[in-house]
């Protein structure tokens, strides 16, 4: 049995909203201010809605889709909003500058419909992460797949997504599994997981079926 | 009092564990709540459950309160209303006796922390006495329409803090301070919405003289325009020419003429339409309110502004889909089409009310995921560890 050069350490976090009193009340303004607002709203408002969102929710893919739905009844933006996945950007400005673009050429095409009223605008907000270590670590591959099984979902979303994209203490799934345990085959199949349009919950269902076949294999 | 391990029973798996682990990284730290009393508002039932949860996680927690004379105390409420965008603000000189008498509070009050948390507008000038710790406004309303020179006075005292935190989005006025989002929740164990047996249901019912022998449709709410419990009758009305059902209003009235107004034409309303109750019911009547909620059909919050009402919240938790107006925190609490629906009409209302009549299976299964999602979303261990990751932040 392998035993990693290093433990993992699992981690949780909460996410403390913080609104940026910048707000948009139709889709010219939402442009605007997309192109304006700090790297960390653009992240909060696409790759954080994989926190918020769950089971019970409507998938609409990041907030910006969600509020051209539901406040501006814009079906066509939405669904052109909805359909970008911010992790298939290198870094949070080329999403922004898509994002961007798509409002632009939809504005092109289309009349902007009425302003909204203030409580139904898009206030834009950013996130601080706040992590919890959970007490839980793992050197080994069956020890990661008991921690994996049962730590809060939110774990889940720090180890899988917000590792991904901005640095934390705690360790991405993948790094862990190919700089602590040497399973670089096992690290590259959790980083073609694709979180998007999914739920976290789902998510670990996926991880946690190619760590048993890992073990099944007799590769932990 | 309920301790932390037992909303082990109540809340989703692992959130208490969760909860404590947030903790360690605030063992220790001294935490004072201030607020303007220890009834009626919603910070303070909050407090009630909080505090002893958080002293018992081992920190070191506070609650005071400020007072004054009777000049005071209107000046407050005049202030508070003002913040919430009333007409009329407190004058100059009444915010100036308000502000002298909040300064001998403060020599009063034990004022040491590491955090201080300020609620709501009455304590807010308080923070003109800070010398150590971090400072909090914490604000429980909408304050996007306050009064604007209401609002450039009071934020002299505002911007003196290191933060503020609002309930929703778009709540805030303009300030110069991080301000924070935190949404309120309910205490699963609070007599407004502990478990009671289906006797005590009929009980208590009966004793409302609320019969159960048909389709009981509820909205609880002050007896206000904001809350439109004239719409949610005419909704009723169109319900009620294809449904045989029931409908209770029960809520608090104040002694504005406004309201008493709305109450005295609800109550010629019901006088004439033996299926339409009235209740008045003082504000602590959570026994009431919870009995009444369990024994609704479907619950209705048809707010035309609703600030965070948690009456959502506290019907899809006892399993009731939720026909709520499209305002403030309603919006963010009821799931469209999964525990219940938005409207923005009378008839939008009537419409989704005989929607769930005609497909009565529709009703548990929205029930049951309204308790999930509160479970998820709306329960005070959600709000501890939002509360505790605050702390962290601010005390980093």
């Amino acid at each position: 049995m392998r035993t990693a050069a290093h433990p993992l350490r699992f981690a949780g976090c909460v996410e403390l909203r913080q609104t940026l009193d910048v707000h948009a009340h139709d889709e010219r303004e939402l442009m605007s201010r997309i192109a304006e607002v700090p790297a960390d709203s653009v992240y909060f408002h696409t790759f954080g809605y994989f926190l918020r969102h769950h089971p019970l929710t409507t998938a609409y893919g990041n907030d910006f889709a969600r509020w051209a739905a539901l406040e501006i009844g814009d079906r066509a933006l939405a669904e052109r909003l909805a359909v970008v996945d911010p992790f298939a950007f290198p870094r949070l400005d080329a999403l922004r500058d898509h994002l961007v673009a798509i409002l632009g050429d939809h504005l092109q095409r289309h009349a902007v419909g009425g302003r909204l009223e203030f409580d139904r605008a898009f206030h834009f907000q950013r996130s601080h992460i706040v992590e919890v270590p959970l007490g839980l670590g793992a050197a080994t591959l069956a020890e990661f797949r008991a921690g994996l099984a049962r730590v809060d979902e939110s774990a889940i979303y720090l180890h899988t997504v917000e590792t991904r994209v901005r640095a934390r203490r705690a360790e991405a799934f993948p790094t862990w599994l190919r700089d602590g345990l040497g399973m670089p085959e096992l690290a590259e199949r959790f980083e073609r997981v694709d979180p998007y349009l999914t739920t976290l919950e789902r998510v670990r269902g996926r991880l946690l079926g190619f760590v048993d076949e890992a073990l099944e294999d007799g590769r932990g | 009092m309920s301790r932390i391990d037992d909303y082990r029973r109540v809340a989703g798996p692992g959130a208490v564990d969760f909860v404590l682990r947030l903790a360690e990284q605030v063992q220790g730290r001294r935490v004072l709540h201030v607020t303007g009393g220890r009834l009626g508002s919603g910070a303070a039932e909050t407090l009630r459950a909080t505090v002893p949860i958080l002293a018992e996680l081992g920190i070191d927690t506070r609650w005071e309160t400020t007072g004054g004379d009777a000049g005071y105390y209107a000046t407050a409420r005049a202030l508070q209303a003002a913040l919430e965008g009333a007409e009329r603000g407190p004058s100059e000189e009444g915010l100036a006796r308000w502000a002298d008498m909040n300064r001998l509070n403060g020599k009063k009050l034990d004022l040491g922390a590491d955090l201080i948390s300020v609620h709501d507008s009455q304590p807010a000038s308080l923070v003109s006495a800070r010398n150590d710790g971090r400072w909090v406004w914490r604000c429980h309303v909408d304050c996007s329409g306050a009064r604007a020179d209401t609002w450039t006075s009071f934020r002299q005292f505002a911007d003196q803090f290191d933060a503020a935190v609002f309930p929703l989005t778009g709540f805030e006025s303009r300030l110069d301070i991080p301000m924070f989002v935190v949404p309120p929740s309910i205490d699963p164990f609070a007599e407004r919405n502990r478990d009671l047996t289906p006797r005590e249901i009929t009980e208590i019912l009966g004793g409302l003289g609320v019969a159960r022998d048909k389709p009981l449709l509820v909205q609880i709410g002050p007896f206000a325009r904001a809350h439109d419990p004239l719409g949610v009758v005419d909704a009723y009305r169109l319900v009620k020419q294809h449904h045989d059902v029931r409908l209770a209003l029960a809520g608090t009235a104040d002694d504005g003429p406004e309201q008493l107004e709305l109450l005295t034409r609800l109550r010629e309303i019901a006088r004439d339409d033996p299926d339409v109750v009235v209740l008045e019911l003082p504000a602590e009547a959570h026994r009431q309110i919870n009995a009444l909620q369990r024994a609704a059909t479907i619950v209705l919050q048809k707010s035309l502004r609703a600030w965070f009402d948690l009456g959502p919240a506290e019907a899809m938790w006892k399993g009731k889909p939720v026909v709520g107006g499209y305002t403030g925190g309603l919006a963010q609490q009821i799931i469209p089409n999964v525990t219940g629906y938005t409207v923005h009409s009378i008839e939008g209302a009537a419409f989704r009310i005989r929607h769930l009549l005609n497909n009565p299976e529709l009703i548990p299964r929205m029930g049951a995921a309204g308790r999930e999602h509160v479970r998820r979303s709306f329960l005070i261990t959600r709000q501890l560890a939002d509360e505790l990751a605050l702390a962290i932040h601010l005390l980093r």
